[in-house]
């Protein structure tokens, strides 16, 4: 049977201007995933990892080529209307939590429907079910700052799954934290994608994280070095 | 929209009680506004409940001169009852004050008058006592209080002395406490009036005549049969609904000024309002970049914060309105002796609703500015902050809204004003003063990145480095403190320019007391009792009352026609369109049809010499000393500002009227008259060699060494000449600086507002600046640095700060009060240089106390707590 594409990259360039000239971050980057598929980006730091994040979420414009989320370009969509098209399918988890510091944990899960005037007792409860999928069902009123990091990064991962998206960016998700809370971040990441179905773009450094994905692009200097398809690893996804 | 609502709700709860205070900087603004308008309401109402009792007549007959037996007869006609009036002033002297004297407004009164109003008097029966004649007399109970003389003691006008009957507190139509300070007020009989001697020979009299009309009759009926009945009498009228319009206009100035002192307080608050949104804003950046990843539109987010900026102009117009009416409650209470009528407190919701109104939309256009940055986040600082400061390119919405403010302040300076080239006058003080501290604030900046020694000390680097770092508040803070300092300090300046101007007049051996009211038989006697009493005469001139007859050959009857044809046609245009009728004379174009009124109709009080004197400069043409006698055309000098205003010319006719007898003039010459000086200065001298023979009085002055001197000369001449009258610059100052601590309640009161605005935006920026400080002071910490070190980098920041802030609102406030005294005073501005120093000390170190007492808590705030907040 033939997968859809969920992403679909095409010579994807992108160009900063500097006082010494024009800066390319990203080179004529390239690749298609399919809907379901797990990609993860490495690559040193400056190697434009974060750029090509960007660019596939819809977070930025491109300085040419093209990206083509859920079937619909969105190079050349205004802000507002990219904004539309992550808010539908887009979920995101940061390096550094970005959660709202002036919601609690419920309410920043519930932002993704309620900015679509879908609120209401029915999605309270689902984000709440969200949350107690992520450990975290006693702590719904509590704010950002009255949570550790690890429990941040859960509200973020129940926030990104609430709009039950088709695609989830994950930028460096375990970056900021201590090694058996990034495990159990791992395994939430990989187990909730699965139940959800969802297609899953992550961005690191950690090669083991990466070689959990399905695909590997490695970045360097702006440009593909290498996309290779893993063996993913017996017993680590379960 | 619900989630819209509810995430601005949710999104301020870090932050209401700041967004609250941010609300404080335009509640004193609108309180202001709000003040003024219910009180200028409740005046207007009590005027119309009163209107009746303004006057105390239904028409009132004014001149010079008694009313011809012909013009009695006619005014007769016209039936119901009359009163008369004849009022002038003159020297009282007290016995019970061993003899002091002091000038006063006496009214011999004769008939019931007032018909309307309330004549209060203590005791009470004072007004019937009056009425029975003998000689008696009602005084100003403030004079009767300061010369220790009781109801039933004596006092003495001219030859004869009065017995006091009662008490003077309220006469109808006239402020007591500001009569009480030009001219305190003496009724007696008018039957006993010959007996003193004083009417017969001053000239400066005043006839009126009071009515009651009958019952159904239209008092502007009878105002126009009159009028055209007694033409060439020179008769003035007065109805009530002229002293109501008269008095309305008057009323409306006041409230007008006092507007635009509020608008400023305003003003000031809404920039503090701004200014503290755009930090407020800045701190909100990673919020709406996650609000833009996760699908908010730009709409959306900057709708969230546009709700909240909406809030804040609500809470600050709703507090506002209800301190405004608090105040507006409070005034009539307090200036209850300045107001001829009494108010009654009303809340109008018209003026609650203007003042809310306008403090909503500048203080909302005012957060606009900055809340439109939040339409520009990129979602990509979600993903790396330094994305934050990528937004380039202008903001189309930035500008149309940067003219929309412009257009919001012009257009509500002129409907203060009421004029569009004051009103444009305003706004342009203002935005060139914004505009001159934006530029210093900017140079500043600049000039502490590229000019920072590398050799001074860490804290004064760190101090001054903090003008120019990315965040740095040094326009804003510049902006909101300059402006301040600017305001608070013009009105100051002003101040001390007036009452400085007073006293320039008589410094330097000037004379300080002027002796008028002199006759002819009288000046050589006077000479003699003033050299007597240690105060030789400086100043003498002779003055001859004459009135204009023809311009250029027009009658001036014609004149006066035609101005008030030309005025009448645009009061009825104004009438139509719905607009206030403010100015009913024309203006004044050099054409010569339209001429001022007030030119043609005074009575001018013309000299003879043959010479400049030392307070005249010749503009142009020849000043001609003496004549030939019977010369057919006279050569005049003419005073420059009134040959201006008539659109005269060298060699131009004027026909005078010299009490009865017609003289042909020329314009010979124009004479800059320096008027500020306690001298006599004329608008017409003639040369010698014509007017000698006329009817005429005397003008003297002298100096007197200090009050207790002037005190006995003015004694000495009163009791040798009583119909000689003496004012004396102590007199005038007193006069000022009475009117000045009447309505400096009002002023001071808006003053304060300003004043306390300023500090509130101060406070509120150095607090928005604390959030933003606080981060980075915990890094300074975090890598070893003492408090006191941390202190020593605030102090040196927010000195110089305050300091250049202070010293370009300084600069400012003197250009100002420079060009309001040149262009609306018309004299030289004084430059109090110890005003302007201590102001600029004070403002240096309440910015710097402001500063510190604001920022307390963030030297040793645990770094810990701060480095793991998300804000």
């Amino acid at each position: 049977m033939n997968v859809p594409s969920m992403l679909k990259v095409q010579r994807l360039t992108k160009t900063y201007p500097t006082a010494a000239g024009p800066l390319t971050v990203l080179h004529e980057v390239a690749f298609d995933l399919a809907a379901g598929a797990t990609l993860a980006i490495v690559g040193p730091s400056g190697s434009g990892k974060t750029t090509l994040l960007g660019l596939c979420a819809g977070l930025d414009r491109p300085s040419t080529g093209e990206v083509i989320l859920a079937g619909e370009s969105i190079g050349a969509l205004s802000e507002d209307a990219r904004a539309l098209v992550r808010n539908r399918h887009v979920g995101f988890v940061f390096q550094n939590f970005q959660l709202i510091p002036t919601l609690t944990a419920l309410e920043n899960v519930l932002v993704p429907v309620e900015l679509r005037g879908e609120g209401g007792a029915a999605a309270e409860a689902e984000a709440r079910g969200l949350l107690a999928r992520v450990g975290l069902g006693e702590r719904c009123d509590h704010y950002p700052v009255q949570l550790s990091g690890g429990e941040q990064q859960r509200v973020a991962l129940a926030r990104a799954f609430m709009n039950r998206p088709k695609i989830l960016f994950c930028d460096e998700p375990t970056g900021n934290l201590d090694g058996d809370t990034a495990h159990a971040m791992v395994e939430l990441i990989f187990g909730l994608n699965r139940e959800k179905q969802t297609t899953l773009v992550l961005v690191t450094h950690d090669l083991e994280l990466a070689a959990r994905c399905q695909r590997v692009i490695r970045l360097r200097s702006g440009a593909v070095v290498s996309d290779e398809k893993t063996v993913v690893t017996e017993g680590t996804e379960r | 929209m619900s989630f819209i609502l509810k995430m601005a709700w949710r999104d301020s709860r870090a932050s209401r009680r700041r967004l609250v205070l941010f609300s404080f900087s335009v509640v004193l603004g609108i309180a202001a506004l709000v003040a003024i308008g219910s009180l200028g309401a409740n005046l207007e109402r009590a005027i119309d409940d009163q209107a009746k009792g303004l006057l105390g007549a239904d028409l009132v007959l004014s001149g010079r001169a008694p009313l011809s037996d012909a013009a009695q007869r006619q005014v007769a006609a016209v039936g119901g009852e009359r009163a008369a009036e004849i009022s002038f002033s003159s020297m009282m002297s007290f016995p019970a004050a061993k003899d002091l004297t002091r000038l006063v407004n006496v009214r011999a009164v004769e008939g019931r008058f007032p018909f309307y109003g309330d004549f209060v008097t203590v005791p009470a029966d004072a007004p019937a006592r009056l009425r029975a004649g003998g000689n008696v007399v009602i005084v100003e109970e403030t004079l009767l209080r300061q010369f220790d003389t009781p109801v039933g003691g004596t006092v003495r006008l001219g030859a004869t002395t009065f017995t006091v009957v009662g008490a003077l507190q309220k006469y109808p139509g006239e402020s007591s406490a500001l009569s009480a300070t030009i001219a305190p007020r003496a009724l007696i009989p008018q039957a006993a009036l010959a007996a003193t001697g004083l009417a017969e020979r001053n000239v400066l009299i005043r006839h009126r005549t009071m009515l009651r009309l009958p019952a159904g009759t239209e008092p502007w009926l009878v105002e126009r049969e009159l009028r055209a009945a007694l033409r060439g009498e020179g008769v003035g009228f007065e109805t009530v609904a002229e002293r109501r319009r008269n008095l309305g206009r008057a009323l409306e100035n006041v409230e007008n000024f006092l507007g635009l002192v509020g608008f400023i307080a305003l003003f000031l608050g809404a920039i503090g309002v701004a200014s503290a949104i755009h930090v407020y804003v800045r701190q909100k950046i990673a919020t709406v970049a996650v609000l833009r990843c996760l699908g908010a539109s730009a709409r959306q987010s900057f709708a969230v914060y546009l709700v909240q900026g909406l809030a804040i102009g609500l809470i600050g117009a709703a507090l506002g309105a209800l301190l405004g009416l608090g105040v507006a409650f409070a005034m009539p209470r307090l200036l209850a002796d300045v107001l001829p009528f009494q108010v009654d407190f009303f809340v109008s919701w018209p003026a609650v609703a203007r003042g809310m109104g306008a403090g909503l939309v500048i203080s909302l256009l005012f957060t606009l500015l900055p809340l439109l940055a939040v339409r520009r986040v990129s979602p990509l600082v979600a993903l790396r902050s330094a994305a934050a400061d990528e937004g380039s390119g202008r903001d189309p919405w930035r500008i149309a809204i940067g003219v929309f403010i412009a257009v919001a302040v012009a257009g509500f300076a002129i409907w203060q004003t009421g004029k569009v080239r004051d009103g444009l006058g305003f706004a342009a003080v203002l935005a060139a003063g914004f505009g001159i501290l934006a530029l210093v604030a900017k140079f500043t900046a600049w000039a502490a990145r590229r000019w920072l020694p590398r050799g001074w000390p860490y804290v004064v680097r760190q101090g001054i480095a903090n003008l120019h770092r990315p965040n740095n508040r040094t326009v804003l803070l510049l902006l909101s403190l300059g402006l301040g300092t600017f305001l608070i300090l013009t009105l100051l300046l002003t101040r001390s320019t007036l009452l400085k101007e007073i006293e320039f007049s008589g410094g330097g051996g000037r004379p300080n007391l002027l002796l008028f009211d002199i006759q002819d038989d009288q000046v050589e006697g006077l000479v003699q009792t003033l050299t007597a009493a240690g105060a030789p005469l400086l100043v003498q001139a002779p003055i001859v009352t004459m009135k204009i007859a023809t311009v250029k050959g027009r009658p001036v009857e014609e004149l006066i026609r035609r101005t008030r044809a030309a005025g009448e046609g645009r009061d009825a245009e104004k009438g139509r369109r719905g607009d206030t009728v403010k100015e009913t004379d024309a203006k004044k174009g050099p054409a010569g049809d339209r001429l001022p009124g007030w030119t043609l109709r005074r009575e001018y009080r013309s000299t003879y010499r043959a010479a400049l004197t030392n307070t005249e400069r010749l503009v142009s043409g020849k000043f001609t000393g003496e004549v030939a006698p019977g010369e057919a055309v006279i050569p005049i000098s003419i005073e420059e500002g009134l040959f201006k205003e008539m659109g005269l010319a060298l060699g131009d006719e004027m026909e005078w009227d010299v009490q009865g007898v017609l003289l042909r003039t020329r314009i010979g010459s124009v004479r800059a008259v320096e008027w500020r000086r306690l001298e006599p200065n004329f608008f017409v001298v003639f040369p010698l060699g014509v007017l000698e023979p006329a009817p005429k009085f005397h003008v003297a002055a002298v100096r007197a060494d200090d009050s207790a001197h002037s005190a006995r000369v003015q004694r000495a001449v009163v009791a040798a000449y009583p119909n000689v009258t003496a004012i004396d610059l102590a007199l005038v100052l007193e006069t000022v600086d009475g009117i000045f601590s009447k309505v400096a309640l009002v002023i001071g009161l808006m003053s304060a507002f300003t004043v306390v605005t300023g500090l509130i935006v101060l406070a509120g920026a150095v607090l928005t600046g604390r959030f933003q400080r606080l981060r980075e002071t915990v890094l300074l910490r975090t890598l070893g640095a003492t408090r006191r070190q941390l202190l020593q980098i605030q102090v040196v920041e927010y000195a110089i700060l305050g300091a250049l802030a202070a010293v370009v609102g300084g600069g400012l406030a003197l250009a100002g009060n420079a060009l309001l005294a040149h262009f609306v005073f018309r004299i030289t501005p004084a430059v109090p240089g110890l005003l302007l120093a201590a102001s600029i000390v004070a403002v240096s170190l309440v910015t710097v106390l402001t500063g510190l007492l604001t920022s307390r808590g963030v030297t040793n705030h645990p770094p810990l707590e701060v480095l793991r907040q998300e804000t």
